[in-house]
């Protein structure tokens, strides 16, 4: 974090986001059992910074939207999902997919904003997607177990990590990679005011970063034969019975 | 057990500026290589290793290959599915010629790919490694039949392929080989006999095991000259591709080893069924000469097993000594406990470790280059000296790297104390599996032999002259850059110096060959030592000139400066040992050893 701006520092090398590699290969997944399609990516990244992209294309995606622009400095989860909407919405997709969360800001709230500012429904914490019949059928991850769930297309989704195990780019990929395109997109290109997005468009303010509290020390139960009583009082006063 | 890091920055650091990929690149057969794209594939091929190949190094070495009573090999949990993957990422075809699916990229390209899947686990390696010799051969030497049957499946990897030269009386003596091939009717041969010490001769990775087999033909002349070379698979192929019979061949054990457990050191029988089918290579009586045409590239790559092993066991000690805590380092407060990292004898170590390290990678990218330039250069005089020089550093590089692989890894297990002597750390396991490189693909004795009678009568000893004539060059450039590096400059021109005399020496004993014999070893590493000074100089220099950070220079030039101050200096006593001559080492009979 950088403490001056309150923001995330992003000025390392970027790379594909771990969590972002499962919605690529399960986009990529859906395309091959479908038999037919194509995965374009999108993504708004300072400096123009292509490399997470290439691997991407080199993962088998078609083509690459990139939206870098000076004005999104200090974007917002709100402001993100305005830009990558404006760019989604140049095409017409029959699916969104997107992680469930960033592995560095995870906010876990892009996907279902591009989905409200493009009127489509939204399915959160997907681990499986069927498709048919211009509908699909997603089992949602849930706290005991999953949800069967329908939804008309087009849609936006997003999955869980670990839901599918990410390709590695091969050396031919690689190589097809180079000539695919990438179009480089700034606000003008995208119909979005500056004001809107970036710092100037945040509709709210940090006011403070903290460290995260360290982890409490446990309690150390020694048994002196009513161990198992006291670990269900400890239980019980957690209300998790 | 530590994760593999691969340095990838140091790996394109010495691609450009001792390998001179850019310059590389301007060659016709390279036309469609970029800088972007070596950069990907090494990026991308590095995180393959860190997460399936480098996980399965150390539970190999504890499960190893295991054999069963029908034949079959079992490989340790886990190396199927890195093998899978790494046949699907395709990174076994990158430096092979494009017609039957390689990349057509540069050689060294496809060595600095090797570096980073030998230091994820080299038993490991190996398979490729061995698949890539068969390769060579059956590119270089069989029919376009042949070529068309076996290479396609063998560059993806879906083959793999064996050599098999040793037999329990034919070690470094490849001629007194003995497996018999009988003429068929149909054209093919009948392959009988044993081999032994074949390295992946049987295991469960791929479809099919292409083995390539030396023996004798009827009436063949005696010793190397009367060897024939021989494709001979596990499974026949079909005239449309797909695989048929299972031939008469078997792994009849393998071997309990130091090292590389996972690696299966095949006892291969040839035949017991009446013979196995075998189809020549090129000629009869042919099969040493053809050997001698992938020997260069074989050579190159065990000498790698020696930067890589180093490398595993550098990576691991560096982490270790900045978490252990014993002694008090000078100027610690008193009652405080430093990490090792801050005593000077543990600096020693680490240091000893990373300067050597660069200094092979440097050597052994130079050669590769050399390799590549001697096939695709731009004229006849300049494949001609790439060929020369690279013929003179297979030795070096094969012999100085892989004993430098065991005396690295032993400092490995040092730095980690009685933690290194235990198995549970994993970092004696690299000094195990390092041990093997000095003695395969030709003793390192036999190498420095190489070196000696073969290599530096070169043209008459202008190969050998002219090589170093081109390291004393660098002198002018270090004294121009002026500080450190005029230091730098003086140490390494010193050191040529020995050599030189030392060389000059060789070559005139060439009528006396005990005398030369004796004291080739220590001439071969005077010889790696001080090509590993001028490759570190190099380097500094270029750090510090080239648009690299700070941090990066100083690395670089710490390097440089500690090696010049520590290792060169020894040269005037190994240009000593080396021509110190024979007569003590034949003064005792046999019986008084
Ligand atoms: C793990 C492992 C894997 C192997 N993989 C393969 C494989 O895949 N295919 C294959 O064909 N072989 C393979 N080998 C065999 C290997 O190449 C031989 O072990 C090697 O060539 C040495 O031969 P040797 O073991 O018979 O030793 P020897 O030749 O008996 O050598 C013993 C010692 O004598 C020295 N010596 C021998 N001759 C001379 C000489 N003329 N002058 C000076 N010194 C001499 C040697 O340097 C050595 O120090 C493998 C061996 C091992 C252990
Ligand atoms: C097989 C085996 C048998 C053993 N048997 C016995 C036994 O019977 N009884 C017993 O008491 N112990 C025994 N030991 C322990 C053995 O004596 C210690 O392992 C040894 O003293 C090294 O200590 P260490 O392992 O803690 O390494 P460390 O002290 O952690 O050393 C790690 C590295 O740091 C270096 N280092 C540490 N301090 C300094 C310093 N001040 N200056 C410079 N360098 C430094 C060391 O040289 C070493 O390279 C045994 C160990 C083994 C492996």
């Amino acid at each position: 974090m950088n403490p001056e701006t309150k923001t995330l520092k992003r000025d390392v090398k970027l790379i594909l986001d771990e969590s972002d590699s499962y919605g690529v290969e399960y986009a990529l997944q859906l395309v091959e059992s479908a038999g037919g399609g194509t995965v374009t990516l999108v993504s708004m990244a300072p400096n123009n910074e292509t490399s997470g992209l290439r691997t991407a294309l080199a993962m088998g995606a078609e083509s690459a939207m990139l939206i870098s622009d000076d004005a999104l400095v200090g974007s917002d989860a709100l402001s993100t999902a305005k830009v990558l909407a404006a760019a989604i919405g140049r095409n017409t997709p029959d699916l969104v997919m997107a992680a469930t969360e960033s592995s560095d800001g995870y906010t876990g709230t892009v996907p279902e904003q591009i989905a409200a500012l493009l009127d489509l429904p939204s399915v959160t914490f997907a681990k499986e997607i069927t498709m048919a019949d211009g509908a699909m059928t997603v089992k949602r991850q849930t706290e005991a177990g999953y949800d069967v769930v329908e939804c008309p297309l087009p849609a936006v989704v997003s999955v869980t990590a670990g839901v599918v195990e990410p390709r590695y780019p091969s050396f031919k990929g690689i190589m097809a990679a180079k000539n695919k395109p990438v179009e480089e997109l700034d606000c003008a290109a995208l119909g979005i005011e500056p004001t809107a997005v970036g710092w100037a468009g945040g509709g709210q303010e940090i006011v403070d970063i903290v460290e995260a509290p360290a982890r409490e020390a446990g309690e150390k139960i020694e048994d002196e034969g009513d161990a198992h009583e006291r670990i269900v009082g400890f239980l019980d006063e957690l209300k998790v019975l | 057990m530590t994760i593999y890091n691969p340095p990838l920055q140091d790996i394109r650091f010495v691609l450009d500026e001792i390998a001179e990929l850019a310059d590389l690149c301007t060659l016709e057969s390279f036309s469609h290589v970029d800088s972007d794209t070596v950069d990907g594939a090494l990026a991308e091929s590095a995180r393959l290793m860190v997460d399936k190949v480098a996980p399965t190094n150390g539970p190999g070495d504890v499960e190893g290959s295991v054999w069963h009573e029908d034949g079959t090999v079992t490989t340790p949990p886990g190396f199927i599915d890195a093998y899978q993957k790494y046949v699907e990422a395709g990174w076994g075809a990158v430096a092979f010629e494009p017609e039957y699916g390689g990349a057509g990229f540069p050689w060294v390209v496809g060595l600095a790919l090797q570096e980073m899947l030998t230091t994820a686990n080299m038993a490991f390696s190996l398979c490729p490694l061995l698949t890539q010799g068969a390769i060579d051969a059956i590119s270089h030497h069989s029919d376009e039949i042949q070529r068309e049957i076996y290479l396609p499946k063998m560059i993806t990897g879906e083959w793999t392929g064996t050599m098999n030269l040793t037999e329990p009386q034919a070690g470094s003596d490849v001629g007194a080989l003995r497996a018999k091939a009988e003429p068929n009717d149909d054209g093919s041969w009948s392959i009988t006999g044993q081999k032994i010490f074949i390295t992946w001769g049987e295991h469960d990775m791929a479809d099919n095991i292409i083995h390539l087999v030396l023996a004798r033909t009827p009436g063949a002349p005696p010793g190397t000259k009367g060897i024939s070379c021989f494709i001979v698979p596990k499974y026949l192929v079909n005239d449309d591709g797909s695989l048929g019979e299972e031939n008469d061949l078997r792994c009849v054990s393998i071997e309990h080893k130091l090292g590389i457990h996972a690696s299966p050191t095949c006892v291969m029988a040839y035949g017991d069924n009446g013979g196995a089918k075998g189809f020549l290579i090129g000629e009869e009586n042919m099969g040493m000469r053809y050997m001698f045409t992938m020997m260069n590239n074989a050579r190159l790559s065990v000498g790698l097993e020696g930067l890589a092993i180093a490398e595993r066991s550098y990576q691991q000690s560096a982490e270790y000594a900045r978490e252990r805590l014993q002694g008090r380092a000078v100027g610690a407060e008193p009652g405080e406990s430093s990490p090792i990292i801050e005593h000077a004898d543990v600096r020693r170590m680490l240091l000893t470790m990373k300067s050597h390290i660069e200094a092979m990678r440097g050597l052994l990218y130079l050669d590769a280059a050399n390799l590549d330039r001697a096939k695709h250069g731009a004229d006849d005089a300049s494949r001609e000296n790439a060929a020369d020089l690279a013929a003179l550093l297979t030795p070096i590089s094969k012999a100085w790297s892989t004993d430098l692989g065991c005396e690295l890894t032993g400092l490995g297990v040092q730095i980690f104390g009685g933690m290194g002597f235990v198995e549970e750390t994993g970092v004696a396991q690299h000094l195990r599996d390092a041990r093997i490189a000095p003695i395969y693909e030709g003793t390192n004795g036999i190498q420095a032999i190489d070196l000696v009678l073969r290599k530096l009568p070169m043209k008459g000893g202008a190969v050998v002259s002219g090589f170093l004539d081109h390291m004393g060059a660098l002198e002018a450039d270090l004294a121009a850059a002026g500080g450190d590096f005029v230091g730098l400059g003086k140490a390494l021109n010193s050191s040529l110096g020995e050599l030189r005399a030392a060389t000059t020496w060789f070559l005139e004993k060439s009528s006396a060959p005990n005398e030369a014999l004796a004291g080739a070893t220590p001439y071969l590493r005077l010889f790696g030592n001080v090509i590993g000074g001028w490759v570190l100089a190099k380097l500094a220099l270029a750090a510090s000139a080239g648009e690299y950070d700070e941090a990066f220079a100083e690395e670089k030039l710490v390097c440089a400066r500690y090696y010049a101050d520590s290792v060169l200096p020894l040269s005037p006593g190994l240009h000593q040992v080396s021509t110190a001559g024979s007569s003590d080492l034949f003064a005792l009979d046999a019986s008084q050893f």
